[in-house]
């Protein structure tokens, strides 16, 4: 199939490659809970997008993509849904924050350069901090000793991480007001600690693109002390309302090829479902292990534009 | 275990195949009836063109869902 013209970026591009990516990044979608920005904005910059219509097309693929992911999550009971709305708040102020500043970027004229070297900053110590973290949680099972094929079945929702200390000490934060999280195991947590790592969040959403799960997913866990598998459910539910929100921003800067974002969607449909199903097979710290190569391709494939000059 | 891998493997096959042909209908209707008129409103109407861009996208994952959800459940239907 030949190159399709897409009249509103003015770029050509197949649609099977875009279909075929959007299969790819609806599958982690599903099963990491994260928009997979990271491999789709470097890899729609190798299709010959700019990067600001990267950015803005990324963030409206996602929110079609977590709708089919974060369905399927709440039919497996992964989706606090209260912590979800507290956190769409946090991350469309950020998300508003992150669009300005790729607008002031894209007046300077220098967006490329200072987004790439931006990205391959997080998305590598976000690997590297996550490889760490599982390989540490996962020692420490192994001397902990073998489980039981019952506990298996029981601790797979319920989750440990090595930082289980540091996330103690912050629900233990008394900054009023205090709210309680039953469904994800949380009795008491500061409001302000939630909206603080939403909006955290929200600000790379907003000048990366996607919807910023790669940072958001690991600082539930780690911060707020969210099982994995809920983090990864919520996470999803959450970046609906705020990726909606951030594509209408977006779209109104003139940074959104909706065409692109519709064709994608037709592959991760599908992908996300099947990434979806497969999370009930794993336990928390192997979901965030397998989810380390991610960031880092990302990386590799930004440090390739940046080097080679592609399509710059 | 190995016919029951089979079967899975058989009916996503087959899954892939009839939602790749309704995918294939679907990104002439987009490309060719969709692409001129929302390029002369993005042009023309930048507000209307980003509601329309968030209203599109949920719509068509709705609609994506139902599809895919409910091909997995024939083919189920059929391999049970």
């Amino acid at each position: 199939m030949i190159a399709m013209f897409f009249p509103i970026s003015g770029v050509e591009i197949n649609p099977i490659y875009l279909a075929v990516l959007g299969f790819l990044i609806g599958l982690m979608g599903g099963f990491f809970g994260v928009g997979g920005s990271f491999i789709a904005g470097p890899m729609l910059r190798v299709l010959g997008l700019p990067w600001n219509f990267a950015v803005g097309t990324d963030l409206a693929h996602i929110v079609g993509t977590s709708v089919v992911a974060a369905k399927r999550h709440r039919a497996l009971g992964n989706v606090d849904l209260r912590l979800g709305l507290i956190m769409a708040l946090g991350t469309i102020g950020g998300a508003e924050i992150g669009a300005q500043s790729i607008q002031a970027l894209k007046r300077a004229g220098n967006i490329n350069f200072v987004v790439s070297v931006i990205s391959i900053a997080i998305y590598s110590s976000v690997a590297v901090f996550m490889i760490w973290e599982s390989f540490l949680t996962l020692r420490a099972q192994r001397k902990g000793g073998r489980k039981t094929k019952d506990q298996k079945t029981k601790s797979k929702k319920s989750d440990e991480t090595a930082f289980q200390h540091i996330t103690s000490k912050i629900h233990r934060l008394q900054l009023w007001p205090m709210v309680s999280l039953p469904v994800s195991g949380i009795k008491s947590i500061s409001l302000w600690t939630i909206l603080i790592v939403s909006f955290f969040g929200g600000i790379l959403s907003g000048f990366l693109g996607g919807g910023a799960g790669y940072i958001r997913m690991p600082l539930m866990v780690y911060v707020l002390g969210v099982p994995t598998h809920l983090a990864v459910g919520t996470d999803l539910f959450e970046i609906i309302i705020s990726a909606s929100y951030g594509t209408f921003s977006h779209a109104i800067k003139g940074n959104v090829d909706i065409l692109i974002a519709l064709v994608m969607q037709t592959g991760a449909a599908i992908g996300a479902q099947i990434g979806a199903i497969s999370t009930q097979y794993f336990a928390g710290p192997k979901i965030r292990l397998a989810f380390v190569p991610l960031p880092l391709i990302g990386a590799a494939i930004v440090l390739y534009t940046l080097l080679s000059g592609h399509k710059a | 275990m190995k016919a029951e891998a089979r079967r899975a493997l058989r009916s996503f096959a087959i899954e892939l195949l009839l939602y790749g042909m309704l995918i294939a209908g679907y990104f002439l209707l987009v490309l060719h009836l969709l692409g001129p008129s929302l390029s002369g409103i993005a042009k023309n109407h930048i507000r209307l063109y980003a509601l329309l861009a968030v209203a599109l996208i949920l719509g068509q994952s709705i609609v994506l869902e139902f599809v895919t959800t409910w091909i997995l459940r024939l083919l189920r239907g059929r391999s049970e």
